[in-house]
Order: structure tokens, then sequence, then C-alpha cells
């Protein structure tokens, strides 16, 4: 069964059924991705031990659903450095409006560099409340947000 | 590109090339921000800039490949800036072989190469390297009213705050962005109703509040949103003088890194709230008291990572304090702290690394006009840096160590144990617990 959320898109762009990874509690960007981008790592493993939904997960090329991201001001530079690594979410979820840390990562990735990471914000709370982990997430450009 | 905001004519230009493609660039970035806002128009930048990338870390190699395009466009800030601390001192901060191994190899091997990238865009001097850039002696303190593209939270929350200029609290490159084009977004907190407040904080201590863990407190409640401060003029006074500033300094900075506050008035002291009092509280906002219980309730919430998980009671080896970097009067104050602990204890050195953290300009201030407190210090065994001790904590080799500091906002980024003003000076004195 589905269940459509609209939103709206920051960064607009298409995502066809991809797996969800989601956090209750604001997403500390440069405490999740650090320790994988240092290792060069192939893929993020969140190292966050702060964010119990997120930690040891798996975040690249996911839907990372979540209400808005915290932490240090270098955080948006960090989301702009693993999307230019290629190891970076491909979507951003966000139930709350965005935040200006997130905002600029997802726009200095749109900007600068080849890829992208499709941003949606003002899902609601209704879906943090209802997306799972593991659920299959397809976006589409105008902010519309399907969960299976 | 489609977006919302009203350009003007030359800004339109620029966005679509007319001052070459680095620019145009830029101007995208800082329109699809706008946009992400809700921003109408942009503002022109009227004081200097300040940046929180200090350190040439390895992960942040992107970063460099964008400095790289702004210098081969032949961009700069004109006004120029300063930026946040650096993270390493090898002669004030001991390191062993395998962290200094991995400090130039591995995390801060873009250390060098970075900073010429920053001098060739527009860095104030050399010794621009601290996070406390508005303090007189480094030079770049805005006026009331004046708009900045500045990035570091300590610093945007004190301009905004203390001193009364507007600045929103960028992330990092978005804030050097701003510098270079001279122009920022209006939204937020460069507008008047986003400075209002939507909380009203009500101390009702029996005694002052010490600023670190006051500072937790009102962020952990408030997150983001802007607080009206009521009752701490009883401790602090009226005046916005160096000792008020310098609580000030560390309060917000605790507000910032535990929450995210970006701007916070304090009754009849912070300038906004000297000149408009309660006609800064939006309706509807909301209280939280804080007394002495809750402050207690707060600081017994700090969870113990790290070394300090395994042993709570483990022998610290290093103490950092300064983080935010200490004024001038505060590097004073410590040189009496620490002078009545060691007399109370009998003992005429530290007992472990007692690391005291400045901006250059404020050392070299001290070395000069207060030299008996700079020899007193030194005797005492104490060391005096400019590094950013969050940057150096931050990575897996010292996060293993067990550090104590007085800095709320190292603790809230790294694994180091928060300890008082006074707590600290008795364990550094001792060696321990």
């Amino acid at each position: 069964m589905s269940k459509i959320f609209k939103g709206r898109p920051v960064i607009a762009g298409t995502i066809d059924r991809i797996d969800a990874v989601v956090s209750r509690q604001g997403v500390n960007t440069l405490a999740s991705f650090q320790k994988s981008a240092l290792k060069k790592a192939s893929e993020v493993i969140c190292s966050d031990q702060n964010n119990p939904d997120l930690y040891k997960k798996n975040l690249t090329k996911k839907a990372l659903c979540l209400p808005q991201t915290i932490g240090s001001t270098t955080g948006g530079m960090v989301l702009y450095s693993v999307c230019a690594l290629g190891i970076a979410p491909s979507a951003m979820l966000f139930s709350q409006p965005i935040d200006s840390l997130a905002a600029a990562g997802v726009i200095l990735s749109d900007v600068w560099t080849d890829g992208s990471i499709v941003a949606v914000d003002n899902l609601g709370e209704e879906f943090l409340n209802y997306v799972k982990d593991g659920m299959k997430i397809s976006v589409a450009p105008d902010g519309t947000v399907t969960v299976d | 590109m489609k977006y919302n905001m009203n350009l003007t004519p030359d800004e339109e230009a620029i966005l679509n090339g007319s001052k070459g493609e680095a620019l145009a660039k830029v101007m995208k970035s800082l329109v699809l921000y706008g946009d992400a806002f809700n921003a109408q128009r942009f503002v022109p930048v009227t004081g200097k800039g300040h940046l929180v990338t200090s350190f040439g870390i390895s992960v942040l190699k992107p970063v460099f490949s964008i400095m790289d395009e702004l210098i081969a466009g032949g961009l700069k800030v004109d006004e120029t800036f300063t930026v946040d601390p650096r993270p390493i001192d090898y002669d004030n901060v001991k390191c062993n072989p395998l962290e200094k191994l991995v400090f130039n190899k591995i995390i801060y091997g873009m250390q060098t190469p970075y900073e010429a990238q920053l001098q060739k865009l527009g860095l104030k001097s050399s010794k621009s390297f601290t996070c406390t850039c508005y303090l007189d002696e480094v030079g770049n303190t805005p006026k009331k009213g004046d708009i900045l593209s500045w990035a570091e939270s300590s610093a945007v929350v004190y301009a905004n705050s203390v001193i009364g200029a507007r600045c929103n609290r960028n992330s990092g490159i978005i804030e050097l962005f701003g510098s270079i084009l001279g122009k920022v977004p209006e939204f937020d907190l460069l507008t008047d109703e986003g400075r209002k407040a939507t909380w009203i904080i009500e101390v009702k201590t029996t005694k002052k509040p010490e600023a670190q863990i006051l500072g937790s407190a009102i962020g952990m409640k408030v997150m983001e949103e802007v607080p009206f401060i009521r009752g701490l003029d009883r401790f602090i006074g009226t005046e916005l003088n160096g000792t008020a500033k310098a609580y000030l300094k560390d309060m917000g900075a605790a507000t910032a890194s535990n929450g995210a506050v970006g701007l916070y008035h304090v009754e009849n002291l912070t300038p906004e709230a000297a000149e408009l009092g309660t006609g800064l509280i939006r309706d509807g906002a909301k209280t939280y008291v804080i007394d002495d219980a809750e402050l207690e309730r707060i600081r017994s919430s700090y969870p113990k990572i790290g070394a300090w998980e395994k042993n709570p009671d483990a022998k610290p080896v290093r103490c950092f304090i300064g983080c935010p970097h200490l004024t001038f009067a505060q590097l004073d104050e410590w040189t009496g702290r620490f002078e009545n602990e060691l007399k109370k204890q009998g003992r005429k050195k530290v007992g472990m690394s007692v690391i005291l953290s400045a901006a250059p300009e404020v050392l070299e201030r001290f070395i000069r006009e207060n030299k008996a407190a700079y020899d007193k210090l030194i005797g005492f065994g104490i060391k005096l840096t400019s590094i950013c001790p969050l940057m150096y904590m931050n990575n897996p080799l010292c996060g293993k160590k067990p550090v104590i500091t007085n800095s709320n906002k190292l603790r809230t980024y790294t694994t180091a144990r928060y300890l008082t003003d006074d707590e600290i000076a008795a364990v550094a004195v001792k060696g321990g617990f």
C-alpha cells in the first residue's frame, strides 16, 4: 500500500523506489558523515553515537528522512563534500522547513558538483511518523513523495 | 534558471554570467539559498567577513576545489575576512609522533595549501585566525545594524546579540559567497520580525549562573528560536562592560552549540533589549524558568563519553580553557584563579597539561601589556596558544583521551568532560579528581 505526502521541492528531482533510512531526531551532519569521509570509504556508515536511529547505518544513495539537520556550521560543506565524493544520500526528505545548514549543503551540491541531493521539505510530522527504515521511497519533481 | 527572489538588473546580469562563470555560480547558489527561505531581495553586506573553515582537513577536499575555481575566476573578498582558529600548534599543544603523523599526513594534510588559498581570497592577515574575530584587538568588530555574512556559530550569536549586528546562522562556503558578492539574501535574523523573541527565559537562580550551563540550558530548550532573557541583569549588571561581554560570549557559544541559537536578548543589557524592551517579545511567547535545580538537572544530563565512559575517575591528561577564545581580561582572571588555587593546594605548578587559548592579537597584547601575569602563567606550567581546541580534539586519536574543559561547546562536539571554572582550576592544579 502506498502513502503519498506533499512537500516543497528545495532541490527538485526524480527518485524511483530507493530505501528509506529514518532519523526521528535532528541529524548532526558532521558527526554522521565525517568518519567515513575521512577514511575515503566507498559509502557512508553513520558515525554519530548520539543518534541511535542512524548509528552504524549506511546512508549512501538512501532517502534520508529527518526533521532537520543540527550541529556545526560546517554541515553544509560536509554534505557538499560527500556529494562530490559520490557517497551522499540520494535524497533528503525533511518533515520540517529545511534548516540553513542543510539548505547550503544541497544547494552547493546542485550548483558545484555533477551530482545532486534531491531535497524536499515541509513534509509534516505525519510523514516522519509513517516512514520506516527500508520502505521504498519515490520522489517527483513537484515535491510529491510516495512511500511504499 | 527559475527563481522567486526579486533581482535587480545588475544581479540578474551576474546570474547570467556578465562577470564570469565563477561569480554566476556564486550568485546562483545565493539565489537558491534565498529562495529556500522565501527571501525577497538581496541586501548589501556592510562589515568584514568571517569564515568558519580554517582547517585544511582532507575530508573537505571538494571545498578546496571551489576555492580554486573562485581564485581562477579572479574573485576575492574586497573588505577582507577573518577565519576560525588553526587546528594545531605543536610548540604549545604537544602531540606524540603518531598524532603528528596522522595530523600532518591524514587529517590536516591540506593546511598549508589551504591557507595559501585563503590569502588569495582576501584573508585579513596571517594572524586573523580566531573564533573571537569581534574583539577589538582582532579588528573585525561590526557596528550595530551592520549586515554580515558569517558562519561560526559562536561569532554569529555574539554579533547579533551583544553588538546588534545582523547575520543569519549560515553554513561554511555560503558565508564566503556572501562576502565575495557583497550581498546576502534578506531573511530571518536580518529582518525586524525575525529578531523578535518567541521564548521568555526567567532566570531565578540564587546566585550568578555559570555562563556555560545557563547557555546550555537555554540552547537545549529553545533550539533555533530567539529567547528574551529576564533576571540575568541582577547578576551581570546593565552595562555592557568587558566582564559582561565575556560572560555573554561564553553563554552565547553554549546556546549556539547546545541548541542552534543565533540571537538572544538580555533584558536591560543587550542593545536591542535596552532599546525596545518587551516590544521584542512576540505574542504567545513560551516561558522557561531556570532556577538552581534546573541548572543542576541540565548539568547532570551531560553524558560521559570516550575515555570517561570507561572510567569516570580517569586521570585527565589535558585541560582546555578558551573555547571560544579568551578575552584579554579573561586571561588575567585565569591567572588570578590559578594563582589562588596553587596557593590553596601548596603547589608551584599545575598537575597536567593546561592550555589557555586566545586570538593571536589578544595573546600579543597580553604579553605586551600584562607581562607579569603572562610570566606567572608560564611559571605555573600553563601553555598559551591560539588553536581551536575543538579541531584538535575532533578526531579518533585525541577523542580517546580523558580531556577536561570549561567549554560547553567543546563538551558538545567532542569527548571532553565539562567542569565549571572553579572546579577545573582545582582539578588541573591537583592533576586529577
